[in-house]
């Protein structure tokens, strides 16, 4: 019975953590206040449960004795407090009805963690805590930040949001769109780390919270174009790298290796986002991650997206991945000569790689030496450093 | 809740008789009566050049005063608004229409704070 009982526990939390803390934070106004609470719940359900039987609905029982220790403590606080002349200002409170009541405020709880007025470590720090549930450790180890430090960022982030008025709720139509792309940068974000640290429960992670974005505003293009991306980016994944942990190159790649389930799954969503109509930049992205795991890469295809985000949102790393694509459909100048005019990625090594990369194919080797060091020397993943030190040696021993 | 807003980096703004002063007097005018018309106005000033600034510390039960403004930075404070807005995001919103700061001005926007037993708190 106990084992039972406490599996129920953990069931229930693990399917509904998420609604339950955005429901609450609904309530209560407060994230801390809110966690806090939610805790003491499945304490006390671990205690109790095993002792009587497993409620009819776990996930009202859950909710109810939550705001209940929330109501406890506001209580304790206002009593403290009575001593002064005037009465703090009302909590927000409801009934235990219309708190079981309360509908799926996930989408509220993703928008507050990723409000503008938080700065960008905290919005991404916020959100996997609370909309994903990782720990403060395991968030602190995927960002390579103290534990410390990280807490302490997700304790500012959270009383910022009841201090200053940040409002748990989808923004006003107006807000929207922007606040929109916040919320899938955020994700992207998430995802972006999980690649570049070959961290696989980093990306998994954002693939699930963009999916559940995605399901929650199913009219939104792009937050089914992210997935899609996402989902294309990772279906490589275990063909980018060797068992020995080197970089393998697309052409190379051993295709057997690439993950079919995910590649479908990605061009059905990127089919539904297309047929909204003009793609937004994720869609862009999405649809330049299909073609490359096409049996022939469309370089022409490639570099004419790259021109079209180019119109709707320029960034010198799209400036790069336009002037690759032009490079293998125009050869190697035409690429050069397109990187030679990108301004602010001095310090980008894949912009050193890529150049090297054309000089050396047009013999110049002196020229793709440097630019292979320079590139080496800016590369920050052991990988990639391994990489770029094998194609420096292939090129001072011929 | 209330909103402070600090309008920092508007020292230099024109006098009457400049051809700017009259638009930009409408202008912040304007905004005014968008606060008005929301229901959201509480206060608002421009405050005088820091050249024309005390600062009062009390040391040892004995007031210091020092000629100038409290922190020697390129940004001063030349003006404030105090508007009573539904959240942070009515506030930002209204931020980005004060006038100043498209005039090169930097608002910094702060919640109200309310503490128990303030006889004269606006919060």
């Amino acid at each position: 019975m106990s084992d039972l009982a406490s599996a129920a526990v953990e069931r229930v939390y693990r399917e509904h953590r998420t609604r339950m803390l955005a429901a609450l934070v609904r309530a209560l106004g407060d994230f801390e206040l809110a966690e806090d609470a939610l805790q003491e719940a499945c304490s006390q359900a671990l205690r109790t449960w095993p002792r009587s039987q497993v409620p009819d609905d776990p996930f009202a029982w859950l909710l109810t004795v939550a705001r209940n220790h929330a109501l406890d403590r506001l209580r304790h606080v206002q009593m403290a407090r009575a001593k002064l002349p005037a009465p703090p200002p009302e909590p927000v409170t409801m009934t235990e009805k219309q708190l079981v009541d309360i509908g799926d405020e996930r989408l509220s709880l993703i928008f507050t963690c990723c409000h503008p007025a938080l700065n960008e470590e905290a919005r991404l720090a916020l959100t996997l805590q609370a909309v994903a549930g990782f720990t403060a450790a395991q968030i602190a180890r995927a960002f390579l930040v103290a534990e410390p430090a990280l807490a302490q960022r997700l304790v500012r982030a959270k009383r910022k949001i009841r201090d200053a008025g940040i409002t748990f709720e989808v923004p006003a139509d107006h807000l929207l769109p922007e606040r929109l792309s916040g919320v899938l940068t955020v994700i992207y974000l998430i995802f972006t780390r999980g690649y570049t640290t070959a961290d696989a429960e980093l990306r998994h992670e954002a693939v699930r919270l963009g999916k559940l974005v995605a399901a929650l505003m199913p009219d939104e293009p792009e937050a089914h174009g992210l997935v899609a991306l996402m989902l294309l980016h990772n279906s490589r994944s275990a063909a980018r790298l060797t068992t020995e942990g080197d970089v393998v190159l697309l052409e190379d790649q051993d295709r057997a290796l690439w993950n079919a389930d995910e590649i479908a799954e990605g061009m059905t969503l990127l089919d539904r986002a297309l047929r909204f109509g003009t793609p937004g930049p994720y869609v862009l992205h999405a649809v330049i991650a299909a073609l490359h795991v096409q049996d022939r890469v469309d370089w022409t295809r490639i570099a004419a997206l790259y021109a079209e985000l180019l119109a709707v949102a320029p960034t010198p790393v799209i400036e790069l991945n336009h002037a690759v694509a032009v490079a293998m459909v125009d050869g190697p100048e035409a690429g050069l000569e397109l990187i030679d005019g990108i301004t602010g990625l001095n310090d980008y090594h894949l912009l050193h790689s890529a150049r090297a990369d054309l000089l050396r194919r047009l013999n110049r080797c002196d020229e793709a030496i440097a630019a292979y060091r320079l590139a080496h020397e800016l590369a920050v993943s052991p990988a990639d450093r391994r990489f770029l030190a094998g194609r420096l040696r292939s090129l001072e021993t011929s | 809740m209330h909103y402070m807003f600090l309008i920092y980096n508007c020292e230099d703004r024109p006098k009457p008789g400049d051809p700017r002063f009259e638009e930009i007097l409408t202008r912040v005018n304007a905004f005014a009566d968008e606060c008005r018309r929301r229901g959201v106005f509480v206060g608002g000033d421009p405050l005088k050049p820091v050249s024309t600034a005390t600062t009062v510390r009390v040391k040892a039960g004995k007031a210091v005063l020092t000629d100038g403004p409290f922190a020697e930075t390129h940004e001063h404070l030349g003006g404030y608004y105090l508007l009573n807005c539904r959240d942070l995001d009515e506030a930002l919103e209204l931020a980005e229409m004060v006038p100043q700061a498209h005039f090169g001005a930097t608002i910094e926007v702060r919640p109200v704070d309310h503490i128990p037993g303030l006889n004269h708190g606006v919060a």
